[in-house]
């Protein structure tokens, strides 16, 4: 699979050229190593899994991609150049969206503000036209209303468009987290467990929401799961993580039948 | 049963997020709007607008700056009373060094001076969140009273250490200074307080509004999205100091037509725009009238039933509303922590349904 023009996956999708590159990087809080020495590649169109036992690194890997955590050592290329160390918010307007593992909402908001949020990076409207309203901000209001509206349908969440997300259970509250992420329109969008704490058929949904999000909107996804079987249906690539080390990168019944993945899952006799 | 969305159909998004989607809502403004406006500058008097209305709006005004800042933002301020000094002490020597200046232009140019300082003492804010953030802007609150008091440039050396705000006119009509009619404060006042809640509901219900509020509610995730934290604190310190700035302005030139720092914009004066704020309801443009008005007629209210209905004597009556308002003050927050506006809230959703409980 070295391929550098990309791969077709075995269902018949075509995976483009490489958009993220880490190259060994290297992250450490004082004397303990998160992430140490880790490279691997993310494709344009793919579903990329990100897996490893609690501790691994595996959210510390998505904060270095969002620019929460810089590393010590390492490259980040990004869209063909590298990247160099950069905030948050600036990441975000290249492209790069995601959700996190605790539902991080915005709780005094309602469903359709918390998404129209999300398209903040592509409002423009200044702070004097903002005050006026009438006219260019009305507009690009009404505008960016009909993108999220997209999403809202998209996402099947029309019913609670007013309401304050605070009020929500939890699998909607995932499900607008997700919308969110979605009205950035980013080309690389990181999904931080999105199916934690769920049943199986909320599970099933947010299955089908990944894959239609990818199919229809060709976002590229990174994605860090628990649930094993959600993980070899959906994703194209894994990448296993233990102890901040990378063990394993391939298909995912290459992973799954390498030794030293299911000595890290199932733990081996020392003896 | 009048107070329905039903049947009032929505056919754009423009029309969907209307400041007022309600029939009766949209009804109740205009009839408010006409009634402040066309009616009572005729039957206004030096009583009412000094005691009652023209407090009120100014403090309105003050509150809606606060509660952009506090309640939309989620950066706790309690350098209210300095950032008003700052206006009233920017308008005092725009009014002064430029006589011929407009006075209507010498309260924006106020307020604009003090959305600078008030950027300045917000730089903090980038560094610091929460109680430490208050105890920054206490630092501000003390810093700007000592430096009005100390520095005799700003009160143009005059011997009392006050400022007193000249007579201007606008169209010929005396707007500050001994001669003015109790009208034309009033009418004064209105218009800023009118132009300046259009300009607080527009500025919170789109972009700007939205990054505040994310902000306030999860900074983390904020940033995740692409909002600027150093731009939505600034912006948000800035736009609340310039109402702030204007309400300073108005309660020194218009108000109290002469002030003394300490005393006019102390800080009893941060914690009494905070207070209305919070029993206001945070987050709310509606709330910011709510508050100013409970605090500004509620002590008016107890006077004139204590000293006037009762026949109490003035020093009793003046320690009892102390009681009264602060008992109600602490009754109140615990009833509904959320404020008057939330109050409000619960009964429009309750008069929706009626009279149907279901």
């Amino acid at each position: 699979m070295s391929l550098d023009e990309g791969y077709t996956t075995p269902d018949g999708r075509k995976i483009g050229a490489v958009v993220m590159e880490m190259k060994n990087i290297t992250l450490r809080f004082g004397g303990v190593v998160a992430i140490e020495n880790i490279s691997f590649d993310i494709r344009q169109g793919e579903i990329r899994a990100i897996i490893g036992p609690n501790g691994a690194g595996k959210s510390s890997m998505l904060n270095v991609i969002n620019g929460f955590y810089h590393p010590q050592e390492g490259e980040i290329w990004y869209k063909g150049a590298q990247r160099q160390a950069m905030k948050p918010h600036a990441i975000a307007r290249q492209g790069i969206a995601r959700t996190f593992q605790n539902i991080a909402l915005f709780n005094g908001m309602s469903t359709l503000d918390n998404i129209m949020t999300g398209r903040l990076t592509h409002m423009k409207s200044s702070l004097l036209m903002q005050a006026i309203w009438k006219g260019p901000a009305e507009r690009e209001e009404s505008e960016q209303r009909e993108k999220v509206e997209k999403i809202i349908d998209f996402l099947e969440i029309q019913s609670i468009r007013k309401t304050p997300v605070g009020r929500l259970p939890y699998g909607l509250q995932k499900r607008v987290e997700l919308a969110r992420a979605l009205a950035a329109e980013p080309t690389l969008l990181l999904l931080d467990e999105p199916m934690a704490g769920m049943n199986v058929e909320e599970k099933e949904d947010m299955s089908r929401f990944i894959l239609d999000v990818n199919d229809e909107f060709g976002t590229t996804i990174a994605l860090i799961e628990h649930d094993m079987g959600v993980v070899m249906d959906i994703s194209d690539r894994v990448v296993v993580m233990d102890y901040g080390k990378k063990i394993g990168d391939g298909t995912p019944e290459e992973v799954i039948n390498n030794q030293e993945v299911i000595d890290a899952y199932l733990g081996v006799a020392h003896d | 049963m009048l107070y329905r969305e039903a049947g009032d159909y929505k056919t754009t998004y423009t029309e969907d997020s209307q400041t007022f989607p309600i029939k009766l809502d949209r009804i109740g403004y205009y009839s408010v709007l006409i009634i402040a406006f066309l009616v009572v500058p005729f039957v206004i008097n030096d009583y009412w607008a000094n005691a009652v209305l023209v407090p009120f709006l100014i403090y309105a005004i003050a509150v809606l700056g606060l509660n952009i800042l506090v309640g939309y933002c989620g950066q706790l301020s309690l350098g209210t009373g300095g950032f008003m000094a700052v206006g009233a002490y920017a308008c005092y020597k725009l009014m002064t060094g430029f006589p011929d200046l407009n006075i209507f232009f010498c309260v924006i140019l106020a307020g604009f001076v003090t959305a600078a300082v008030g950027m300045l003492f917000g730089l903090p804010s980038l560094r610091i969140k929460g109680f430490y953030l208050a105890v920054a802007t206490l630092a501000a609150q003390f810093f700007l009273v000592w430096l009005f008091n100390k520095v005799p440039w700003f009160y143009n050396y005059s011997a009392s250490g006050q400022i007193s705000s000249p007579e201007r006119t606008l169209g010929g009509i005396a707007i500050t200074g001994p001669h003015t009619e109790a009208w034309a404060k009033y009418l004064f006042c209105l218009v800023f307080v009118f132009l300046l809640a259009w300009l607080a509901r527009n500025l919170t219900r789109g972009n700007l509004g939205r990054s505040w509020m994310a902000i306030r509610d999860m900074d983390i995730a904020a940033e995740i999205i692409g909002v600027n934290p150093l731009k939505a604190k600034l912006t948000a310190f800035g736009v609340s100091s310039f109402f702030i700035g204007v309400a300073g302005a108005l309660f020194f030139a218009v108000y109290l037509g002469a002030a003394e720092v300490g005393e006019a914009f102390g800080i009893q004066k941060s914690f009494l725009i905070l207070f209305m704020v919070i029993i206001g309801g945070l987050g709310s443009i509606f709330g910011s009238f709510a508050g100013a008005a409970f605090l500004v007629l509620l002590p008016v209210l107890l006077k004139n039933v204590l000293v006037g209905g009762l026949g109490w004597q003035t020093d009793i009556a003046a320690h009892l509303e102390f009681v009264i308002v602060g008992g109600l003050i602490i009754t109140f927050l615990i009833l509904e922590p959320h404020g008057l506006a939330q109050l409000w809230r619960i009964i429009k959703e309750k008069l929706r349904l009626w009279p149907f409980p279901h």
